[in-house]
């Protein structure tokens, strides 16, 4: 037990990005639209998260920038998606191409820079629960918004009228149209919401875990998120769980690495990639033997309103 | 009086399209690529000529263009192949990896001091490597529908991680000085070069691959087929065509190609095994293969533009200072706007005046369907 607290506090930590980024895209893809350029987006929101709270001093500041410039993102997305009816796929791999050479462009000047960043607040009494305590609730405020954020997504998608429109629009875009709906507009706003919360993971990455800026410093997390929306089946509580197995990957490969194992570290770094390969397999082969399984109907499809039969 | 627009799809599109429609996306992605360096507190003007005279001004600017250019035709060709039976394999850049590591297992362990022979045992390893490589993602997604943009991209990073491994590792030269590389391979594991440049003989691989799959996906059933394959899986079936096979088959041939490409920069460039060894071509090659509407032919000339901007952004590395990645930001403007040209090519746009909608439009949307 000694040992496993500080490693589930550093998957709980270290995992944060990789939910933030999960739920981001989950609304998104309630909505229809695929957006594979999470990891562009998230090295843009890193990057502004950084350079806001650093020539601000307030680090919220950066995080609300970072949502604001994921909604931009998100907008230019839907535009391409929705208005102009393009590939999904390759939108966000353009998307991924735009985000990684802007985020370094830009944050050129910033390298080697630190901020102090979020700090830890306990939380009073619950942060004294033996192992649940530091585990769950001895972390920076922007970790208790992610836990906020996996309820209220779980309420909204199940229990709302505002979700059930969602998904409506994700299933069956020509009933959601008849049942008085705007697909279009539907899709336009969890989008651009979608990719500023995925903005938010990278700015966490910036601004709460490692406290600096640095190229390509995201390192496939986007990717891997993408990845997880499956294994979640479109489940925001399924999405923390994953999102805190990969975190748990990542902090135990750290600590063996520290340890000084004799494990060479690129092997080691190999881990969380083929850990996503590994759990997609899963769960691909687990559909194929009749689990329900959640993804939207027209996810990736767009929307003709003048098709009509 | 009341304007009101109305989009509907081309039933054909118009000859003149086809070309003009490419031709202003890049010019749109060029222009606002420089307002981007604008506000970046870089002169576009500096930026894009400075690109150009390094590429194009002299003969080594464009021996060191065409030297770019063979990697990223060999490596679009072979993303191109996934891409027309629409599975998507965002892995050429790890498949490259594999084919130059397997190339360069197979000097270490298989080394025969004979050029020929050397060549063709190189050739088969990093073809082998590469095409199972991909192989394994195609397998798992014509199986099993495991999504293959992801498991692609996954073991992108598994091979930058073996390379590195091997790199840092077992292969490292001790006489690099600490640098992670592996030792020069001797001259009979090189390819030659020509005309006092850096071009190898891999240009002739760049022009022959997309020849001979011109040829096959034009002139021959089995093309015929997989395209086929690609847009009705179900109805192909239903022909007789093995989609598994056929899919997994594909993939292997796509990898192998992706592979010799990064033999052939291995072998014929750099000479030896390092870190960091492909700057991003099996990305790059995505949007060539876009960019030349997966063409083979077109995709040689598209190949020599995407050299110009590469070649440009090492040279804007070194004048300018800005980061090698920076180019990846007109990478991306070039995707996005020849994407939402597309639409312009499937869709025209009318502007109607009064409210009532003529049938036409309606009648037209019905027959696409």
């Amino acid at each position: 037990m000694e040992i496993l607290i500080p490693i589930l506090t550093a998957a709980v930590r270290s995992g944060t990005p990789i939910l933030y980024a999960t739920l981001g895209e989950i609304v998104t893809e309630k909505g229809g639209i695929l957006n594979l350029g999470l990891e562009g987006i998230m090295l843009l929101g890193a990057y502004a998260g950084f350079a806001v709270s650093y020539s601000t001093g307030n680090a919220w500041l950066g995080i609300a920038a970072a949502f604001f410039v994921g909604t931009l993102l998100g907008l230019v997305h839907a535009f391409i998606c929705v208005t102009l009816k393009g590939n999904q796929v390759v939108s966000g791999l353009a998307m991924t191409m735009f985000g990684t050479g802007a985020s370094s462009l830009l944050g050129r000047n910033f390298v080697g820079f630190t901020i102090p960043g979020l700090n830890k607040i306990p939380v009073p009494l619950l942060s004294d629960i033996p192992v649940i305590g530091p585990v769950l609730f001895n972390h920076d405020a922007l970790i208790y918004c992610s836990y906020a954020l996996v309820f209220f997504l779980c309420w909204f998608f199940n229990s709302t009228r505002q979700g059930l429109y969602l998904r409506a629009t994700g299933d069956n875009p020509r009933a959601a149209d008849a049942m008085g709906i705007s697909v279009a507009k539907t899709r336009y706003f969890y989008t651009m919401v979608g990719a500023g919360i995925v903005a938010v993971g990278g700015a966490y990455m910036s601004v709460a875990y490692t406290k600096m800026w640095a190229e390509h410093m995201t390192a496939g997390r986007g990717w891997i998120a993408v990845a997880l929306v499956i294994f979640a089946i479109w489940n925001p509580a399924r999405a923390a769980f994953g999102a805190y197995l990969f975190g748990g990957v990542e902090a135990f490969q750290l600590r063996l690495q520290a340890a000084g194992t004799t494990i060479p570290a690129p092997i080691l770094m190999m881990l969380p990639y083929l850990m996503t390969i590994g759990v997609l397999l899963f769960i691909s082969i687990k559909k194929g033997k009749g689990i329900v399984f959640g993804a939207p109907a027209s996810l990736g499809l767009p929307f003709f309103r003048e098709e009509r039969d | 009086m009341k304007l009101s627009i109305k989009v509907e799809p081309r039933l054909e599109t118009p000859r003149m399209l086809g070309i003009a429609i490419p031709v202003i996306s890049l010019a749109a992605a060029l222009l606002s690529g420089a307002v981007f360096l604008f506000f970046m507190g870089v002169s576009p003007f500096q930026a894009y000529s400075t690109i150009i005279r390094s590429s194009l001004g002299d003969a080594y600017g464009l021996s060191e263009t065409v030297v770019k250019a063979i990697p990223l035709a060999m490596a679009a060709i072979a993303v191109m192949l996934s891409f027309t039976m629409l599975i998507w394999n965002i892995g050429a850049e790890g498949q490259i990896f594999m084919g130059a590591i397997a190339a360069a297992a197979a000097v270490r362990y298989l080394f025969v001091d004979n050029h020929l022979a050397m060549f063709a045992i190189m050739f088969a390893a990093a073809g082998i490597a590469g095409g199972i490589w991909a192989a394994i993602a195609g397998y798992f997604r014509a199986r099993w529908s495991v999504n293959e943009i992801i498991t692609t991209l996954m073991l992108n990073y598994v091979a930058m991680n073996l390379l590195n491994y091997f790199v840092y590792g077992p292969w490292r030269d001790p006489a690099s000085l600490g640098f992670p590389m592996t030792a020069p391979f001797p001259d009979a594991a090189r390819l030659p070069s020509f005309w006092g440049t850096r071009i190898h003989a891999g240009l002739f691989l760049a022009i022959l691959f997309p020849l001979i799959f011109w040829v096959i996906l034009r002139f021959t059933r089995w093309g015929y087929e997989i395209r086929v394959m690609g847009e009705n899986p179900k109805a192909a079936g239903f022909a007789g065509m093995s989609y598994i096979k056929n899919v997994v088959f594909v993939m292997f041939l796509s990898g192998a190609i992706a592979g010799i490409a990064g033999m052939c920069e291995l072998s014929g460039l750099q000479g030896r095994l390092q870190h960091g060894f492909s700057g991003g071509y099996g990305y790059t090659a995505i949007i060539v293969a876009w960019l030349a509407r997966l063409h083979p032919i077109a995709i040689i000339l598209v190949s020599f533009l995407m050299g110009v901007l590469l070649v440009g952004g090492e040279t804007l590395q070194i004048v300018m200072r800005l980061p090698l990645s920076s180019m990846l930001v007109l990478q991306g403007l070039i995707l996005f706007f020849v994407l939402g040209g597309e639409f312009f090519r499937k869709f025209r746009i009318r502007i109607l005046s009064g409210g009532a909608t003529p049938p036409i439009a309606t009648t037209s949307a019905k027959e696409e369907k």
